[in-house]
């Protein structure tokens, strides 16, 4: 059976999702998309310059690529609406990823606007994709309120540490009949790896790429990585041990047993 | 709790005297810690971490790029008007001064703004000296909503005002203020606020709160260098700025650092900073505030702001003029205080990226 995936109705051809925040120039991001073959790309709507085409971010991503707009920069749900609506109108489509963020200091999202942002635009037909911190019925109310996927994070944002959220995580996997996406905190292709063998459904990762020193060759990293986690996951990694198996004593009790 | 009351913990404490005391090894210390607390930031900028700005330097660069990327937000100010009642002793808008004031009609802003948008800029700071009756909020108001036709984002750099006329600024479109403290030692300050209505330390200390508080998203501070000892202005600037991040936690906090430039008058200043100290400031409050935009303008010289760039900066100014109305009228009005980097927005933009670095002319709108 093949293993796809499908968000808002499209089949997308590869789990690794990329930011495209903290880049140094916009011809990186293209490069980078390329060599990990991602097929969703998210970009702040209040960093695009529609008006200048020369600086315009958009035109660096390959058109078979899905444009997934962000509302980066809204403090409640109406700045979130309204950054959405203006993504929408400037011809970026109807995917939006919802990002309330009310606290400068360590970039967590607002889970309670997020619901009620995620709310309206679901309603308004847009494919909404959440980024929120993993808590189970945060993630059943954004499920209820039509949310496409959810995005929990793994670590604050640009923290590189790694999937540090994991059992909570691990709960919406088991518990959410969406897409789990893994978002923030990915800071090596080991953690995109760990994500994807717990069953995420995909994982972003920007800041790791970013800030890389070979930014186009983090991200084909990340792309195998990606690959690798999915693959242990659906052929069922098997059971790690932690000492060689010799025949206990209890063993050897239940062996004599008749 | 508003923030005089964390500069009162300060005052007889004998910051030479501590200053003094850190060690190598309590730098090093601090330079070893993930999240250094104010102690540790005034360690940072004492005489003894002068010796160890380069490892300042890549730990400061590590944050910046861990947390704004390697990207600078370019953005210009326009004056506004000139006219002002304060008697600031370093200042060429100064009352006392004896030149012809003016303020910019809505014609000659529209001029300007379309110069200006020309180059891409979407980013204005607008500023007025301190005059209710020349250039009053309704005043403020008007040229805000010509801008926002132009501008993704405008924000102040105006006299301190009440809550209620943030709100009304925020209405017409303003997303941000910036007020410097300039000195944040009171006895100084009222020393070198000889009249007007900036002697009101306390009013002026507040305006960012009450920025805030009316739900502006951006405030930025600063305190003038040059007017007291770099070592505790830089200090309580970073105990305002973290102040206003804890209390506030849904602001962008930004701080400036202007550094005393020549100006209109014969006022020198009191105590110079010199490119070393100015480095050690600004890597100092890059650790202390990894998430706080560093802010550059153009008081500075091209090579030295090119040579900081990677230590944290975050904004730059380009493209500027300190006169009311550019250049529109060049050489009829006075400079508030003369610019040092007069580079226009392209060369800003090719020097940007010729140093790896991704020019943003967006970051709201």
């Amino acid at each position: 059976m093949k293993d796809r995936l499908v968000i808002g109705n499209v089949e997308l051809s590869s789990r690794l999702f990329i930011g495209t925040g903290k880049f140094s120039n916009n011809a990186i991001i293209k490069d980078c998309i390329k060599s990990s073959g991602c097929s969703v790309v998210t970009v702040a709507v209040r960093r695009i310059d529609f008006e200048t085409p020369e600086e315009n971010m958009l035109q660096f991503i390959p058109s078979d690529c899905v444009v997934m707009p962000n509302t980066s920069g809204a403090r409640n749900a109406i700045d979130a609406v309204r950054i959405a609506r203006l993504a929408r109108e400037a011809g970026c489509g109807n995917w939006i990823k919802i990002e309330v963020i009310s606290d400068n200091r360590y970039l967590l999202p607002d889970n309670y606007e997020t619901i009620k942002a995620t709310e309206i635009l679901a309603k308004e037909g847009f494919v909404v994709l959440p980024y929120m911190n993993p808590d189970l019925m945060v993630a059943k109310a954004l499920m209820d309120v039509g949310a496409a996927a959810v995005m929990p994070l793994g670590a604050p944002i640009g923290t590189n540490r790694g999937l540090r959220t994991k059992e909570m995580i691990r709960i919406l996997i088991e518990e959410i009949d969406l897409p789990i996406i893994v978002d923030a905190g990915i800071g090596r292709p080991s953690h995109a790896a760990e994500a994807m063998e717990m069953g995420a459904a995909a994982v972003l990762v920007n800041t790791a790429i970013a800030t890389a020193h070979d930014p186009v060759a983090a991200a084909l990293g990340f792309s195998f990585a990606v690959k690798a986690g999915r693959l242990s996951f659906i052929g069922g990694a098997s059971k790690a041990e932690l000492y060689a198996q010799a025949s206990s004593p209890l063993e050897g009790f239940l062996d004599s047993l008749q | 709790m508003a923030f005089y009351e964390q500069i009162k913990m300060y005052k007889d404490f004998d910051f030479e005297s501590f200053l003094n005391k850190v060690t190598v090894q309590d730098v090093e210390n601090v330079l070893a810690k993930e999240k250094p607390d104010v102690w540790d930031f005034l360690c940072l900028l004492s005489p003894a971490a002068t010796s160890h700005l380069k490892i300042m330097a890549n730990i400061a660069n590590d944050l910046t790029i861990k947390n704004f990327g390697r990207v600078v937000l370019l953005y210009t100010p326009i004056y506004l008007a000139d006219y002002c009642l304060n008697e600031c002793v370093y200042c060429s808008f100064n009352v006392k001064n004896n030149f012809k004031r003016s303020k910019l009609t809505m014609e000659e802003l529209e001029k300007v703004a379309s110069e200006i948008s020309r180059t891409g800029l979407k980013h204005v700071l607008i500023l007025t000296g301190e005059s209710r009756e020349k250039t009053p909020v309704s005043y403020i108001e008007e040229c805000t909503m010509l801008l926002r036709k132009f501008f993704t984002s405008v924000s102040v750099e105006v006299y301190p005002l009440e809550k209620l006329e943030y709100e009304r600024l925020g209405a017409a479109g303003i997303d941000g203020i910036t007020i410097y403290q300039e000195v944040y030692d009171e006895v100084i300050y009222e020393s070198l606020h000889k009249s007007g209505p900036k002697r009101n330390y306390h009013f002026r200390l507040d305006a960012a709160e009450r920025a805030a508080e009316a739900g502006l998203r951006t405030v930025s501070i600063g305190a003038l260098l040059g007017l007291n000892n770099f070592r505790t202005e830089v200090f309580f600037t970073g105990l305002h700025a973290q102040y206003l991040q804890k209390k506030y936690w849904d602001i962008e906090v930004g701080v400036s650092l202007p550094r005393f430039r020549p100006h209109l008058g014969n006022f020198t200043a009191l105590a110079p900073v010199s490119d070393k100290y100015f480095v050690q400031a600004l890597l100092a409050l890059r650790i202390f505030l990894p998430r706080c935009g560093i802010s550059i303008s153009t008081r500075e010289d091209p090579l030295f702001r090119e040579n900081i760039l990677p230590m944290g900066v975050t904004r730059m100014s380009a493209g500027v003029s300190t006169n009311v109305g550019g250049n529109l009228r060049h050489g009829e009005t006075k400079s508030q205080f003369e610019i040092s980097d007069s580079r226009s927005v392209a060369e800003m933009r090719d020097m940007l990226k010729s140093k790896g670095y991704q020019t943003t002319f967006v970051d709201w709108r």
